[in-house]
């Protein structure tokens, strides 16, 4: 019975509370780490020196003023679609559906486009746009939530499999609108007229960005100062509370889908109307997925959100560079991405937990 | 005896968790044919230095000792080859397996496995401590007390034979506590060490030969339970004087308020919940109701409050005028929208009353974010409310801005009782208001629950300590199965008297 046991190497124990301070170092160090392991992989697998490595990564993202531009445009459209699918990650409703929501808006976009496009005045046209936009958005999101409300669904899968349909409904009418008969693209839309074009200011992604950045300032305000973002934090913490305290939960959990759905609506009418100017099935292109990290990363608080989708593109355009640059496998660029993505999910192990090591024999 | 061994030897245990120190230097003996008793407040480190016994903490100082030999325990695995096994207040069973299945589950003996042997292994330790399960049934059809037992007979199959268990008597009716106790008494003529964590003082001196008692993690003394009293017990655990009797003032003008008839309630499944309940409560007194649990207390409070919904009856309001408002059917807004401020302490504080993951100004506001038209929260009122609460009512948090499940559990029950009496009720409806609290907080709760009541506040008291049911409350409502067994004057029913109601509706007639 008395088997002999020594103590072990390391124990780990849940911290209680650190200071933001080591908390942001911590995470800090492990993009430091994460950098080094990127560098000393690369060397080993292709034999490239490690400083041109990060100079090529820095120069891919941050290089030229249309390089700055193509950044900040995608990060904008990425924070967007993390923005929408926040207040209903705040409610523990893990809408997946962001693919979807996007195209359908982005369908909606394009309908107005082609169908009323050099019949209304511009800036009326635009409104209905932004309108159609949203609703279609809206309504696909509200579509899970209701059956969430009603009969409890699973709003993972529901969300899920409308991304399906939606991509489906947008091949179909590219087929139906497609330019010239045969090719199966749209192609530019209304390229001689522009009708339904979001105007230029400055640089052509200007407007989408300061949309973007109004939109978050208000999602914060919303979601931390209002009493429906208070509502929605009840309800995601615990259903029980909040119909205790006769919250209407299944209002709330409409009432939210159809923001986070209007929002990705929303994103879809920036990609056409902004800066696309055409519908093609994949013009989500896994953003609706990629938000769902970038929200987790800034623990679905929108102004952090800023810094995660600013490192995601950073990343993606970063590696992208690397790869073209040195001739290598796309997948290469993936790779790195990956090391680093994994350094900074693991870094909130570290935040957590505490290692003990074995003090030495005494 | 002075010349006996004994089985564990803790010496000089320290374990702290970030800023709070859980133990601090402890030293425990725990002898063999002994029910140890282990004594203290919440928070005062029982668990984690039983926790540290059975290898799911490591000592951060401090040795352990078995028969005499310097050991190390650094997992659940490692403590049973040493003979030790504890049974968590939280069962931790598979419940699509069988108690079998459950009990082999994780263990690696030679050969294979051999379920129909192993039942009958089981069987025999049943027979030999006299419990009660059937090895080939599944835990999800078990109650609470058999899945209890399934983890005890878990223990003893793998030769445990120093026993903790943690709390054991927190979920179990008057009834089984008794059978309980019957089993450990048994197992402790067979030679095995009890070790038994309780904030119970009569649990204490029914069982146990000696008590050790624990104070903010530190080890204040250990007594035999022949030669000590519960006041003395109470006063080495608190650090201080405490008086052990509960105030019952005279209610003043008491006039009927809440008026319930003919409830009848059925759950999801069809069945049946409360059947026909009617009583009254009156403003001025402490209603208690008393009942095994789950005889449908639950049902009842969340039925007045406009959470549960309802077949058939009635429940009235009635106001100082003699006007009577219908609260059935409405729901929590509906009845705030009728001018009756009804504050309910529900039974399941963190996930009914309070969000955990909340400070406790976020857990005001949960009362008082509507308030005005703005579609903003107003956040200094439930601020002011929260700073309040926590200098009226002594609560220990690191501030307001902490979330309040890192509160213990009496500063938890703090907050909400707070929270709840801050609106001025004029109903104040509590399910076990105390259950968990050691007895300095259930003190302060019993003292805001009787300024309630002079107050003029109707208060409904779900408990289920039957000697204090006696003595805080002025009227008892006995429920049974979902009927009302019995109404009795809280001033001259006996223990007996209520006991009996609680399992047969009437009191005489047998099953």
């Amino acid at each position: 019975m008395n088997r002999k046991h020594r103590e072990p190497l390391i124990h780990l124990s849940k911290r209680k509370e650190l200071a933001w301070q080591k908390e942001w170092g911590i995470r800090l160090l492990a993009i430091v780490i994460a950098l080094i392991v990127c560098a000393v992989v690369t060397v080993i697998v292709t034999g490239i020196d490690p400083i041109g490595f990060y100079k090529t990564m820095v120069a891919g993202a941050f290089g030229t003023a249309r390089r700055r531009w193509t950044l900040g445009k995608e990060t904008a459209v990425l924070l967007c679609i993390s923005l929408a699918l926040t207040p209903a990650f705040r409610m523990r409703f893990w809408n997946l559906g962001g693919e979807g929501q996007i195209l359908i808006g982005a369908l909606a976009t394009t309908a107005c486009m082609i169908l009323l496009g050099n019949k209304l005045p511009a800036p009326l046209l635009i409104l209905i746009m932004v309108l159609a936009a949203l609703a279609a958005g809206a309504v696909w999101a509200m579509l899970p939530a209701l059956c969430k409300a009603k009969w409890n669904t699973n709003e993972t899968l529901f969300t899920l499999m409308m991304n399906y349909v939606a991509t489906q409904l947008c091949a179909y009418f590219i087929i139906v609108w497609e330019v010239p008969k045969g090719s199966g693209k749209i192609g530019i839309i209304n390229q001689s007229t522009e009708a339904g074009w979001l105007p230029i200011i400055g640089n052509r992604y200007l407007l989408t960005i300061l949309v973007v950045a109004i939109l978050t300032i208000a999602m914060y305000i919303y979601l931390t100062y209002s009493k429906q973002g208070f509502e929605i934090s009840v309800v995601g913490e615990s259903e029980a509370t909040a119909r205790y305290v006769g919250i209407k939960v299944s209002k709330v959990i409409i009432r939210t889908l159809l923001i986070s759905g209007a929002i990705c609506g929303l994103t879809g009418f920036l990609l056409v109307s902004g800066t696309d100017h055409t519908l093609t099935t994949t013009l989500a292109g896994g953003k609706g997925f990629t938000a769902v990290m970038v929200a987790w990363l800034a623990k679905f608080n929108p102004l952090g959100m800023v810094l995660s989708s600013l490192l995601l593109v950073f990343l993606s355009q970063g590696s992208a560079e690397i790869t073209s640059i040195y001739g290598l496998n796309q997948s290469f660029g993936d790779i790195l991405t990956g090391i680093i993505l994994f350094f900074i999910i693991g870094s909130e192990f570290f935040i957590n937990y505490r290692l003990h090591f074995r003090k030495a024999a005494k | 005896m002075p010349e006996r061994v004994p089985a564990v030897q803790m010496r000089g245990i320290t374990k702290i968790f970030g800023s709070v120190r859980a133990n601090y230097r402890v030293n425990l003996d725990i002898y063999k044919g002994e029910i140890l008793a282990i004594l203290g407040e919440n928070g005062s480190g029982k668990t984690t230095l039983m926790n540290m016994l059975s290898g799911i903490y490591f000592p951060d100082e401090g040795k352990i000792f078995i028969d005499g030999k310097e050991v190390t325990i650094s997992s659940p695995r490692e403590a049973f080859d040493y003979g030790i096994g504890m049974i968590h207040q939280h069962f931790k069973l598979v419940d699509v397996m069988t108690a079998t299945e459950n009990i082999v589950l994780g263990l690696h003996e030679e050969g294979k496995l051999d379920l129909v042997k192993a039942a009958g292994k089981i069987r025999d330790i049943c027979k030999a401590y006299g419990f009660e399960v059937d090895p080939d049934k599944k835990i999800y059809e078990m109650s609470v007390s058999e899945k209890q037992t399934v983890e005890i007979v878990k223990v003893l199959y793998r030769g445990a034979d120093i026993l903790i268990l943690d709390e054991p008597t927190a979920v179990l009716t008057p009834q089984e506590t008794d059978k309980l106790f019957a089993v450990l008494r048994t197992m402790r003529e067979d030679g095995k060490a009890i070790v038994i964590i309780t904030h119970k003082m009569h649990e204490v001196e029914d069982l146990s030969d000696r008590v050790a008692i624990l104070r903010r993690g530190e080890y204040v003394g250990d007594l035999m339970t022949k030669d000590t009293n519960a006041q003395e017990m109470t006063d080495m655990m608190v650090g201080r004087a405490v008086s052990l009797n509960i105030d019952r003032p005279d209610p003043v003008d008491p006039k009927p308020r809440i008026e319930v008839s003919g409830l009848t309630v059925r759950d999801q499944d069809g069945i049946l919940k409360l059947d026909n309940v009617g009583f009254t409560a009156s403003s001025g007194e402490i209603l208690g109701i008393a009942g095994i649990s789950g005889s449908g207390q639950k049902e009842l409070l969340e039925a007045i409050a406009g959470l549960q919904p309802t077949e058939s009856g009635s429940v009235m309001f009635i106001d100082d005028d003699g006007n009577k408002k219908e609260l059935l059917g409405k729901d929590p807004l509906e009845i705030a929208a009728l001018g009756v401020t009804l504050s309910f302490v529900p039974e399941d504080r963190l996930g009914m009353g309070l969000v955990g993951n909340m400070d406790l100004s976020g857990n005001m506001m949960l009362r008082s974010y509507r308030r005005g038209k703005s579609a903003f929260t107003d956040r200094l009122f439930p601020k002011n409310l929260a700073k309040q609460v926590v200098e009226e009512l002594e609560v220990l948090t690191p501030g307001i801005e902490t979330p309040v499940r890192r509160l213990s559990g009496g500063n938890v029950q703090k907050v909400l009782v707070g929270r709840e009496i801050a609106s001025a009720p004029s109903v104040l409806l509590t399910a076990y208001a105390v259950r968990g609290l050691d007895i300095n907080s259930s003190y302060t709760i019993y003292d805001l629950l009787n300024q309630q009541k002079k107050r003029g506040v109707a208060v409904v008291y779900v408990g289920e300590d039957l000697d204090v049911l006696l003595e805080l409350c002025d009227k008892i409502v006995v429920l049974c199965g979902g009927k009302v067994s019995g109404i009795l004057d809280g001033r001259t029913a006996d223990k007996n008297e209520v006991g009996l109601l609680m399992t047969r509706v009437g009191g005489g007639e047998k099953e």
